[in-house]
């Protein structure tokens, strides 16, 4: 009893004290004279390290992170739905049976080996479609992050197609529907609550995405929506902060509480969406 | 395999002679005496893999009268009644064999489109599954899967075929709500109305009321004799009043083979065979 009450307290805890890490770090960050919260929010330019003068907006790294988010997503979101589909409504039973776990393997990927991938296979292929892709590129890193999703959003928004009862499919199909008919007409709108939550499951993963970007993506902070272009990230930066020489006490150090605040607050926010679209669009079958 | 339920209601157990018949002036005519038959089964077999479910059928369904399929659990009638609109199709080890025409048509071709089959054979099933959208979405459902309609036009297709399966009434004021918050007796004539959007000849139903309560399952009934004139019904069903109150023509399996099938009152009074007998004076079953 009292061990099962410490296991699931310990995860509480652990939560409650990096919120308040973050916290303690982030308003020391906002202590230093040269930054401000006006200046975070609404200057456009981040420059922390370089240059006589520091600038610390943070939409530059909320574009990069969304710029490679939006890539992603409009990659692994259709094509997973539609593979969803595919395995729920058409793939006999032992298609499915090899399918799936392959796709559930590619889960299991560590994604350094994703970053690696979009390096060394994605980048040159790009560069050979179009000269304006560089060596990094926000484009590259979002096929990559994409890949690396579309085994969430497959396999969770199958789970919820086929959590459509089949009285419903019989129903359609009696009527005269086609499997399309059947498939885009009764069977996803159904499951759309699910579909959706899966959706906002692997956005959250791609807007958290950091071995990826901090390879393939390049370290230019701005505002851009040329997927040819060089970006850089909330997470790529703070990697780029902790893995680099800036001492521990200097503000550019500290800055990346702020941005690693920024980024809880972010998908918190979407995981929050998530289960109010949950709660809002569950349609009971019965 | 088959959906056959198991719920039992008290009046699956009265005394078969004791029911109350629908139509004492059809009981006069004999079966041979339909000028019309709609569905005609001659040595119809069906199997699930190697396991035969259906033996041997020979049946004429007339045209526009209710012919209900009785028999204990697991006898093949619902198993059957899927055959008439081709549902069969959606199970791999499902296959047929033998003669099964809808006026004339051969409805085991391979050349049959079954969802055009489907636009003429509708279905009712077991328990009530509108789909989890608005009522008026269920109605249009089926039309708009087979062509364009204005607006005009599926509004009043929406609204004869509700009042068809008489529950205008009941839903005119919401029918942009969810279907899923009516009752169950409404969501099964919902279903009817549904079915009868698309403009089928047959409409089969698979025990539409096992799942409903005395009242609803009266409205069912009261439903199904008022579309009696219009549209040729099979009707599977566990309960022997039912299947006595409201078809006309009555068809008994068991084990998979039809072992009687007739006018209605002649199956419930002087049934021919000992196993009907015994079925439908609820001895067994």
């Amino acid at each position: 009893m009292g061990s099962l009450a410490v296991a699931a307290t310990f995860s509480i805890l652990v939560t409650t004290t990096i919120i308040v890490v973050l916290a303690r770090e982030t308003i020391g960050f906002f202590e230093f004279p040269e930054v401000s919260l006006g200046e975070f929010f609404f200057s456009l330019e981040w420059n922390p390290l370089l240059g006589a003068e520091k600038h610390f907006g943070i939409w530059p790294l909320v574009a990069g992170t969304l710029l490679v988010t939006v890539i992603a997503a409009s990659f692994a979101l259709p094509v997973g739905l539609i593979s969803a589909v595919y395995l729920s409504e058409y793939a006999s039973p032992r298609v499915r049976a090899t399918l799936k776990p392959a796709l559930e393997i590619l889960a299991g990927i560590p994604t350094v080996v994703y970053g690696f991938f979009a390096l060394t296979v994605i980048t040159p292929m790009l560069g050979k479609i179009s000269p304006s892709f560089g060596a990094y590129n926000a484009m590259s890193a979002g096929l990559a992050t994409g890949i690396m999703i579309l085994p969430i959003v497959c396999s969770l928004s199958e789970d919820a197609l086929r959590a459509v009862p089949r009285s419903l499919r019989d129903a359609a199909f009696a009527l005269g529907g086609t499997r399309f008919d059947v498939s885009v007409k009764v069977v996803v709108p159904a499951a759309l609550s699910g579909v959706v939550a899966a959706f906002l499951l692997a956005l959250s993963r791609a807007i958290g995405e950091t071995m990826i970007v901090a390879l393939a993506a390049g370290g230019i902070a701005q505002i851009t929506a040329n997927p040819a272009a060089e970006v850089q990230t909330m997470t790529a930066y703070m990697v780029q902060i902790f893995l680099g020489d800036a001492p521990a006490t200097g503000v550019e150090y500290k800055s990346s509480y702020a941005v690693a605040a920024m980024l809880f607050v972010l998908t918190f926010g979407l995981t929050m969406v998530g289960r109010w679209v949950l709660r809002r669009f569950r349609e009971e079958y019965d | 395999m088959q959906s056959e339920s198991s719920t039992t209601t008290p009046s699956q157990h009265a005394h078969g002679h004791s029911v109350e018949l629908r139509a004492v002036s059809v009981a006069s005519t004999p079966n041979t005496a339909h000028s019309d038959t709609a569905i005609k089964v001659r040595g119809f077999s069906s199997w699930y893999g190697s396991f035969q479910a259906l033996k041997s059928l020979d049946l004429d369904i007339p045209s526009r009268h209710v012919t209900a399929f009785i028999g204990p659990s697991g006898c093949g009638k619902s198993t059957f009644l899927r055959w008439i609109n081709r549902m069969n199709d959606t199970i791999p080890s499902a296959r047929a064999e033998g003669t099964l025409e809808l006026h004339g048509k051969d409805l085991l071709a391979k050349s049959v489109d079954v969802v055009d089959l489907r636009r003429h054979v509708g279905m009712v099933f077991q328990k009530p599954n509108p789909f989890p959208k608005s009522i008026y979405d269920n109605v249009a459902f089926g039309p708009r899967l087979h062509r364009v309609y204005s607006r005009a036009e599926l509004d009043q297709l929406v609204e004869r075929s509700l009042r068809q399966a008489s529950i205008w009434n009941e839903v005119k004021d919401r029918l942009h709500a969810s279907a899923l918050g009516l009752s169950g007796g409404q969501q099964q004539r919902l279903c009817i109305a549904r079915a009868i959007a698309v403009g089928p000849e047959v409409l089969l139903m698979d025990e539409p009321c096992s799942a409903l309560d005395p009242k609803s399952t009266l409205a069912i009934e009261e439903l199904i004799e008022s579309l009696a004139d219009r549209y040729t019904i099979v009707i599977v069903t566990h309960n022997m009043q039912q299947a006595a109150r409201v078809s006309d023509e009555t068809a008994f399996f068991f084990e998979g083979r039809l072992v009687e099938s007739g006018a209605t009152e002649a199956i419930f009074t002087k049934p021919r065979n000992k196993q009907t007998e015994d079925y439908v004076t609820g001895r067994f079953g």
